[in-house]
């Protein structure tokens, strides 16, 4: 297949002329005002582009044209669930009365902001089956953050605060599980799974005692499969007065069919922007909302919004026993008005569908898949499926030799080596909003590819050959660090690379 | 269904391939005793027309900034947005992809972040920045903790004229960690004394300018943070690095900020953009994400999230941070609007905000209203009313006009007469004039 026929892209700082200006601005009609004066030494350079409105829309539009999103096509990356991102979300968040409002207003200048925080927390506590809701994280991480700082708190109002000094992580977990361990000041210990592909229960009785704040549990786990024990775990977590928290990045196999909070979870994150179709930005804005019971909810960060008995939404600052914030404001308030957009469009009839969808989807992918991929484990998956390419590895072929390959056949990769413990692992996460065509024609694509993989895997080793780069050299980019352009007057005092 | 393409056939031919006869059989590893069965208590669905009438519906409710005149700032700015960054940030390719974890299939997204990380190194006078922060609050909690993380000492300085709210949000981080916070009270709202930094410190953290728009006085932080050989952190507004001299010239060893006055909508709060500039010998501790450029096996040009053992993927609970998902999207609109406005621009939308902001110190100093300090400022400035001014405020919104922010509520009874008055380039001369003659018959 040839290359891709785009020039090479170019800086956008080599473009443009001295004096051009993209924006047509407000022109200010209050008086002109001595600068100097006003603030003191001024700043003598500022280097920024300087392009007409239509240079610099080329510009992006061009780079969008060497980018790919699920509007492209398929984009099956495990654990990210990669579903399509309505439009009519767009459409809602994009209103004034929700863009051009401050979370500084008075309160009761915004009620229908309020209100839609108020309608996400009331739908997202049912559908999880939760006693409480909070917006305020930022993203998926910063949810575990939060709920381990809730935890943290707990055991602190109790008097444990410094002998619990351990968080219980899975070694199938998400890097970002121990990260926020870290960051909440626990000491990490990694809990082993089974054969099966569980946690290993045996193993686990051994670490759980009373220095133990918390386990960090992914269910659906990072394997695509439900945990079977999970009520069990949380029991011998519970008797000896640790918590857990439900990592809910896989919330999108359970929507409508089980709910964390019957579980026994104590907390748990959602990831709005990957199971309540917020879109994912290229790397963000996420959406990180928590769900907790009862007894977490003194620790609860401020602002706390309810609904009072009359229907009104109120805000609650004065908490004593609050962990204070954890962002400065309500959250991601326009992501939290596409999920709320969302929500509704499925509403009491249809929930159930997404989780039975994209549970159907992924098994129908590792169905087709098992005489070339096989599943890490052998059981039905639940949103997304866990295959292993450890077959080609004696041939010289890597899983993401694979995922390379499968560029050139116009898809996104799935997720390689995620889970860790997974050898060669390719997590296909489909969604349930991919129709059979394109599955299948994902999978022929796989068959085809696995065929190369045996009969000429140069092919994989040169992929992906159709883009307007190969293979990046990675090793060279931290080498020769290069994170920034620099304006050819200040090169010599701070070289680009070194 | 919504979204859902599924056919009745394709069902049938779906589970034939799997091998069961019914969806309900795939979830046979759910104990039945967890099986969800009645039907969810949440409201009915809903068709596009309903569900946007219902959204409209709240949205209408609310009293926003192309409703009434506009003078609340306090961290988040009622800026003027280019067109053309919306349409940049709706393209699909952008909007709907994942993090460019296969570079040779993200280019153009990698390349808006390199591009981005340069802007902002250059705004702000550092040598790096990375691809954002979740926000201006958290960007600060983490360069806090880096400082920690960096020089061993557990105490960490701010001053009360940064914004409240960030420092609530440092508050809390510093209690997960164990470390403490020392904050310097401002009652003249700029940072006069620092005899609380020390040989226990790890940083001290001013904003410039500051909460109350006031400009501080960077050299005197710096010397008083290098004397204690801590490190010197600074929070600013990207708009007024088009005219001050940037933090970076003042030594800083690392600049924060809110990148929402940067193309992004004040949303309520939410999705902002947080910045983090560093000096270069910090760059392989920064916590997030970074593009670097590299090359391809034939020598072109290209570019991939680099220094990666930092991250959580990779280095787990020695990570330097726990994010994960930042805001590459609004930090792509902040990119599409500092392309768009350019040197020029921005500079262009600093002077009109310093006029309208000079203008209106003048104009609103009515009936015994008058600001209440003399310093310098840049976009907002303190207002001292001869009343409550949660009241004033109140009383102004239905003569259409947020008035600005009262303080008493962040600094006390002191300040109870206070209001933050913020001045964009999007307010004119007859808004601050009706501003003044309400304010004149309100008081
Ligand atoms: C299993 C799992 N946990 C946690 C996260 C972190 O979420 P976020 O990226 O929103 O911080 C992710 C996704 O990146 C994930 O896949």
């Amino acid at each position: 297949m040839p290359m891709k026929q785009v020039p090479q892209p170019i800086s956008i700082f080599e473009k443009g002329s001295p004096g051009r200006m993209g924006a047509n601005l407000p022109e200010t009609d209050a008086p002109e005002v001595d600068l100097q004066a006003a603030l003191g030494d001024l700043r003598d350079d500022l280097h920024l582009p300087e392009l007409g409105e239509l240079e610099v829309l080329r510009h992006f539009t061009n780079l969008s044209h060497i980018n790919y999103g699920i509007e492209t096509g398929f984009y099956p990356l495990g654990s990210c669930t990669m579903k399509y991102n309505p439009k009519i979300n767009e459409a809602t968040a994009g209103l004034p009365g929700f863009r051009a409002i401050h979370p500084m207003q008075p309160v009761e200048t915004a009620p229908g902001a309020f209100e839609v925080l108020a309608q996400v927390q009331e739908i997202l506590c049912e559908v999880a089956g939760f006693d409480e809701i909070t917006l305020q994280p930022l993203a998926g991480a910063h949810g575990e953050l939060t709920c381990l700082m809730l935890i943290k708190a707990y055991h602190d109002s109790r008097g444990e605060g410094a002998q619990r000094k351990y968080v219980l992580i899975p070694d199938s977990a998400h890097g970002t599980n121990p990260a926020s361990a870290a960051a909440c000041g626990y000491e990490v210990k990694s809990v082993p799974t089974d054969a099966h592909g569980n946690t290993d229960l045996e193993a686990l009785r051994g670490m759980v005692n009373n220095e133990v704040a918390a386990l960090m549990i992914t269910n659906p786990s990072t394997l695509g499969l439900f945990e079977p024990n999970i009520k069990e775990i949380c029991d011998l977590l519970h008797s000896v007065g640790a918590q857990v928290f439900c990592d809910g990045a896989n919330m999108n196999a359970m929507v409508g069919t089980t709910r964390p909070g019957d579980h026994g979870f104590d907390c748990m994150h959602f990831n709005l922007h990957k199971t309540f179709s917020t879109p994912h930005g290229g790397g963000g804005p996420g959406c990180g909302a928590i769900g907790l019971m009862k007894h977490l909810e003194p620790f609860l960060p401020i602002p706390v919004i309810r609904r009072a008995s009359n229907g009104k939404v109120q805000l609650e600052t004065a908490r004593p026993l609050s962990i204070g914030r954890v962002s400065a404001f309500y959250g991601q308030f326009l992501m939290e008005v596409r999920a709320l957009t969302y929500l509704l469009a499925y509403g009491r009839q249809k929930m159930r569908n997404i989780s039975r969808f994209a549970v159907l989807n992924a098994n129908y992918v590792k169905a087709r898949l098992r005489d070339v991929l096989p599943a890490a484990h052998d059981r039905h998956c639940m949103h997304e499926c866990v295959l292993t390419a450890t077959r080609y590895k004696k041939g010289g072929v890597r899983a993401l030799d694979i995922s390379k390959r499968l560029i050139d056949y116009g898809f996104h990769p799935p997720t390689n080596y995620f889970p860790l413990i997974v050898p060669e692992a390719i997590m296909i996460e489909p969604t349930e909003t991919e129709t059979k065509e394109t599955l299948d024609a994902f999978c022929d694509a796989m068959i085809a590819i696995c065929k190369e993989a045996e009969e000429s895997p140069e092919l994989l080793h040169g992929a992906p050959s159709t883009q307007i780069v190969g293979r990046l050299d990675e090793a060279a980019a931290v080498k020769n660090l290069d994170v920034r352009w620099i304006h050819p007057s200040r090169r010599e005092k701070a070289p680009v690379s070194g | 269904m919504p979204y859902i393409p599924h056919t009745e056939a394709d069902v049938e031919a779906m589970l034939q391939t799997i091998g069961v006869n019914r969806i309900e059989d795939l979830f046979s590893e759910v104990p039945e005793n967890l099986r969800f069965s009645r039907e969810l208590n949440i409201p009915d669905a809903m068709d596009e027309s309903k569900l946007y009438a219902h959204l409209k519906g709240l949205s209408d409710q609310n009293v926003d900034a192309t409703k009434v005149s506009w003078f609340l700032g306090a961290g988040l700015y009622d800026r003027f947005v280019p067109a053309s960054v919306g349409a940049v940030i709706s393209r699909g390719e952008y909007l709907t992809s994942y993090t460019p974890y296969q570079p040779e299939f993200s280019q153009g997204y990698l390349q808006t972040i390199y591009e981005f990380q340069s802007m902002i190194a250059e705004l702000y006078g550092m040598e790096v920045a990375n691809a954002s922060m979740y926000d201006g609050s958290t960007s600060m909690a983490e360069a806090a903790v880096l400082a920690h993380g960096l020089t061993g000492r557990r105490k960490i300085v701010v001053s009360a004229s940064v914004h409240p709210h960030y420092r609530q949000v440092l508050e809390t981080y510093l209690w997960a960690q164990s470390l403490d916070l020392v904050t310097i009270s401002t009652p003249q709202a700029l940072t006069e004394d620092y005899s609380v930094v020390d040989d226990q410190t790890a940083c001290v953290i001013i904003q410039h300018p500051n909460f109350f728009g006031s400009l501080e006085d960077l050299g005197k932080a710096h010397d008083a943070a290098r004397k204690a050989g801590a490190m010197f952190i600074v929070v600013s507004d990207p708009t007024s690095m088009a005219l001050l001299k940037p933090p970076g010239e003042f030594d800083a060893d690392i600049v924060v900020g809110e990148g929402q006055p940067l193309g992004v909508a004040m949303g309520f709060g939410g999705p902002l953009v947080g910045l983090f500039a560093c000096k270069r010998e910090l760059v392989r501790r920064i916590p997030g994400r970074i593009v670097g450029r590299t090359q391809d096996h034939e020598g072109r040009p290209g570019y991939v999230m680099t220094l990666r053992t930092r991250e959580q993927d990779i280095r787990r609970e020695k990570a330097t941070s726990n994010i994960c998902t930042n805001e590459a999207l609004m930090a792509l609109a902040a990119t599409v609007y500092m392309s768009a406005l350019g040197k020029n621009g921005l500079r262009k939308v600093a002077e009109g905000t310093v006029r309208n902001t000079q203008y209106a110190r003048q104009a609103l100093a009515v009936q015994g209203a008058r600001p209440k300090f003399e310093h310098k400022v840049f976009g907002e400035f303190v207002l001292e009313l001869p009343r409550d001014a949660s009241e004033v405020q109140k009383e102004l919104i239905p003569r259409g006009i947020m008035a600005g922010l009262p303080l008493g509520p962040y600094y006390g009874d002191a300040w109870k007469n206070s209001l933050l008055v913020a001045c964009t380039e999007t307010r004119t001369r007859a808004q601050i004039d009706h501003y003044a003659a309400m304010l004149k018959e309100v008081l």
